[in-house]
């Protein structure tokens, strides 16, 4: 499968990873200036892309790969389209900046190198999840991302609010990965396709399988964990306790449009049912206006853009989910955008927390002389942000209400949604981008100045690219938004939309927007205000929930704990010989392997004699109601066993039998002296019949099974192997002895090890006192 | 003579298991002696029985030349009989110190290891 040229693609996925095993040695000999030199790895997996951009534009594909595990049919494989291509360039493009950002923003942290390693390692996990063909290598990409997402967000791991913030993110976005591993599974079984490329060939395959909508819930369930979707929106704005170079790359550019992607990608093959067309655009709706309006709620900047994040993914859903070409192409546009300005923003938002010492924004005011190239970048981000001419966000605004607005009720609520949030979006964003910079001087905490290059780089790079990128839109459509879209819809499509202004419906809307949206900036405080008062009112939110299913949990499994392991050891043996006994007999019975009825033995005489006098010794150890009683009764029962070695050709055992158990009686008889055996069976009368029933129960089995395995024809050859062997090779003609000394003399080491370290510990039982002086002269003498 | 044997070795199980059910460290104690009996006789049961033949080959022979009973098993139990007996004397020493140190030998009011009473895991992260 794999071609030659190929592996240099292969190197691209792997090399993040290698980056990530030599960061911390580049940051223990450069510092923070490392990250000029780590920058060069996503720097160049960017140029590798952009190597393929011509032919992708052209409408070709790329799929290849290595076999993986062959036995069972998987691939560890790639596939090279307009969506995957250009996700691979958000991803190490911002990838680079951010690697900038990061030395800068941690410049001097004591764990810089660590970071470097973590955020890499999440680099390629994620450039792996958008390139991966084979579902399980989608699948070990979408879990890689939420482990490193997770270590990211728990970077700061001495505050319990990040260690809290980790866990609940990779706790949701990990159930979302089973979900997904479940529906991808399923999507495999019901139509033997491994692979999004041969599903993406076969088209109607899985729209017309039988359990198309468990299997579009299942993945649904992993991609809108990951994505944030309302009501599992909750992770994200506390994923913000990172450092912020993760909240601009994690959990805005990259990292939670992964489900975003999954969607798209089966959007082609899932989409154009009526369950796609309602439960995308609901859950995206929803996610959308709740997103704003929490949103509105905030002052720290970082959980401000964190909830427009929320919101921004609701509409991407919303949008993919709409069913109209024009929709998937707003979408392919919003996401391209969204990642350029609100990852400029998250930097932007982190400059002013790192120079100024806050990130409150009613504590922030008048820093726009002190940061001007910040405040530019800010207000570049918050133009695309907003959707104004001439950037990208505007022309993927226009798109938005061209894509939704068809006349009719649904498109209408539909629109209105898409109205509301983008308005609510433009007055968030404005206000991260201008309040903290314009307006009289407040004091911080810090003295704030322009911070060092790395930390202004990447939004200033961003923010212009959100405006070239719309300038040159006849470029950008061709390479970037053209191809993806065609992956999106599943066809050929041509996006027109340039940064001219025509006049029609979406421009309207788009004026009614800007209009909504600037009375909405201008009452933010007013807004913030009653939205404080009605979620105080709500009071229960799924992230109180998150705490009480998991204190919930807790709760649970030591209450079971302390059931199943009550401490009482009658309980675990009559728990244990109650399994043994139906282990043992339901196989029995299920797969009739009972035993033939047998012959009435034929025994000699002497021989019922032993039987006999070991049912006597047994009886009597039962019943025995004093000490020497019991231990001469056991005695009985084990002489009476060696006997029956003696009888049937077993000297040695006979010997060995007789010695171990006159040694037994005589340390039972030392020992017991100090015990007490109690007079009468101190069992109540019912628990009584009850152990007699499980014993009697066990007993008859064990006995059962051992007769079924007599009747069965013997395989001798082992011991044949030993007759035959022993004098020839070994010199013995003690067949047993042979075995013990020589065939399996290892075994016997073994046991004579086992005797010794018996003998030590008795030894240290013996002798230690373990805190008892007083005991110790007592009994020591 | 295996069915006879069968019996026996149920039989065997059956006292050592009601024995062991007990709370009382004594009666446990005597249940695991006869408990490795039992054992030592399923193994040996399992490899049939044959009687009065020791595995032991002729002098002038180089291998046996009639039936002898099986060697393998009785090997396997050599070894098991002793470190039975091992382990026998370290649980019986074991419960004689138990015994002296929290001075009852009623695995219900021997609860060191597990308290009856343990407070709930902490709920923070």
């Amino acid at each position: 499968m794999a071609a030659d040229g190929h592996w240099l693609t292969f190197l691209v996925l792997m090399l993040p990873f290698a980056g990530a095993a030599v960061a911390p040695f580049l940051v223990r000999s450069f510092g923070h200036n490392a990250a000029w030199l780590l920058a060069l790895i996503p720097a160049f997996m960017f140029y590798h892309f952009t190597g393929f951009l011509s032919s992708v534009a052209n409408g070709e594909t790329v799929a290849a790969g290595y076999s993986w595990i062959p036995s069972l049919g998987v691939d560890f494989s790639w596939y090279i389209d307009g969506l995957s291509l250009t996700f691979a360039l958000l991803i190490t493009g911002i990838g680079a900046l951010i690697v900038l950002y990061s030395g800068g923003y941690l410049k001097g942290h004591p764990h810089l190198g660590r970071f470097f390693s973590f955020i890499l390692m999440f680099m390629g996990a994620m450039q792996g999840l958008v390139l991966a063909d084979g579902f399980l290598t989608l699948f070990v990409f979408w879990e890689l991302t939420s482990i490193t997402s997770f270590l990211l967000i728990g970077f700061d791991h001495v505050r319990e609010a990040s260690r809290r913030a980790a866990l609940q993110a990779l706790i949701v976005t990990g159930l979302g990965g089973l979900s997904l591993l479940a529906g991808l599974l399923l999507i495999w079984n019901m139509t033997g396709l491994g692979s999004m490329s041969a599903l993406l060939e076969a088209e109607g395959a899985l729209r017309e399988a039988p359990l198309y909508l468990a299997a579009l819930l299942l993945v649904l369930g992993g991609a809108f964990t990951k994505s944030a979707q309302f009501p599992f929106h909750f992770w994200l704005p506390n994923a913000m306790e990172a450092p912020t170079p993760v909240s601009a790359y994690l959990h805005s550019a990259t990292m939670v449009k992964a489900g975003v992607y999954l969607v798209m990608r089966l959007n082609p093959v899932m989409g154009d049912t009526v369950a796609w067309e309602t439960i995308l655009p609901v859950f995206g709706g929803t996610t959308l206006i709740v997103g704003t309006l929490l949103a509105v709620r905030q002052t720290d900047l970082k959980l401000m853009l964190a909830y427009t994040t929320v919101s921004s993914l609701g509409l991407l859903i919303m949008l993919t989910g709409f069913g109209s070409e024009k929709a998937a192409e707003a979408a392919v546009l919003y996401l391209v955008a969204h990642s350029m300005f609100k990852g400029a923003l998250f930097m932007v938002a982190g400059g002013i927390d790192h120079e100024t010492g806050t990130r409150d924004i009613t504590k922030l005011g008048g820093i726009g002389r002190a940061m001007p190239i910040t405040f530019a970048a800010a207000v570049l981000a918050a133009i695309s942000m907003g959707g104004l001419p001439p950037f990208f966000g505007f022309l993927a605004k226009e798109e938005i209400y061209a894509g939704l607005w068809q006349g009719s009720g649904w498109s209408g609520l539909i629109t209105l949604v898409a109205i509301v949030g983008n308005a609510l979006m433009f007055a968030v964003g404005f206000a991260v981008a201008l309040k903290p910079f314009t307006g009289p001087k407040v004091e911080t905490p810090k003295h704030a100045h322009e911070g060092p290059i790395l930390l202004w780089l990447g939004p200033l790079v961003l923010g212009l690219g959100g405006l070239l990128t719309a300038l040159a839109s006849p470029l950008s459509h061709r390479f970037i938004s053209n191809p993806m879209a065609s992956a999106v819809v599943g066809e050929p499509v041509e996006i027109s939309i340039s940064v001219v202004p025509h006049v029609g419906l979406p421009l309207l809307l788009s004026v009614m927007t800007i209009a909504l949206g600037i009375t909405a900036y201008l009452a933010l405080a007013r807004g913030r205000e009653i939205m404080a008062g009605t979620l105080r009112t709500i009071g229960w939110g799924p992230d109180l929930g998150f705490d009480q299913a998991i204190g919930g949990t807790v709760r649970i499994s030591s209450t079971v704990t302390r059931v199943v392991q009550s401490g009482r050891l009658d309980y675990y043996m009559t728990a244990t010989f109650i399994a043994l006994a139906l282990a043992l007999f339901v196989p029995m019975i299920l797969f009739g392997e009972l035993p033939a009825l047998p012959d009435f033995p034929s025994l000699r005489f002497y021989e019922w004699t032993v039987l006999a006098i070991a049912f006597i010794g047994l009886g009597a150890v039962l019943h025995a109601r004093d000490r020497l009683t019991a231990i001469v009764s056991l005695g009985i029962q084990g002489f009476a066993v060696a006997l029956l070695f003696m009888l049937l050709g077993a000297p040695d055992l006979s010997f060995t039998q007789f010695m171990v158990e006159t040694l037994s009686v005589v340390i039972l008889a030392l020992v017991m002296t100090r015990l007490r055996l109690s007079p009468t069976d101190h069992r109540p009368t019912g628990e009584k019949a009850g152990d007699i029933a499980i014993a009697a129960v066990c007993g008859a089995t064990l006995g059962l099974m051992l007769l079924r395995v007599t009747q069965i024809p013997f395989d001798d050859t082992l011991s044949a192997f030993f007759a035959e062997n022993s004098r020839a090779i070994a010199h013995g003609r003690n067949i047993v002895n042979v075995i013990i000394v020589d065939f399996r003399g290892l075994d016997t080491l073994g046991e004579i090890a086992v005797v010794m370290i018996a003998g030590l510990a008795i030894l240290a039982l013996v002798r230690i006192r373990a805190g008892k002086p007083a005991d110790a002269r007592k009994g020591g003498g | 003579m295996e069915t006879a044997l069968s019996a026996t070795v149920g039989i065997f199980f059956a006292v050592a298991i009601y024995l062991m059910l007990s709370k009382h460290i004594i009666r446990i104690l005597l249940g695991v002696a006869i408990f490795g009996n039992a054992v030592n006789l399923t193994i040996f049961t399992a490899g049939r029985v044959m009687r009065e033949v020791p595995p032991i080959i002729p002098e002038a022979l180089i291998a046996p030349d009639a039936a002898t009973a099986n060697p393998l098993p009785q090997a396997l139990i050599l070894t098991a009989i002793v470190i039975s007996f091992s382990f026998f004397a370290f649980l019986l020493v074991l419960a004689f110190r138990a015994y002296q140190e929290l001075g009852s030998d009623d695995t219900d009011t021997m609860r060191v290891a597990e308290p009856e009473s343990e407070d709930l895991p902490p709920l923070g992260y």
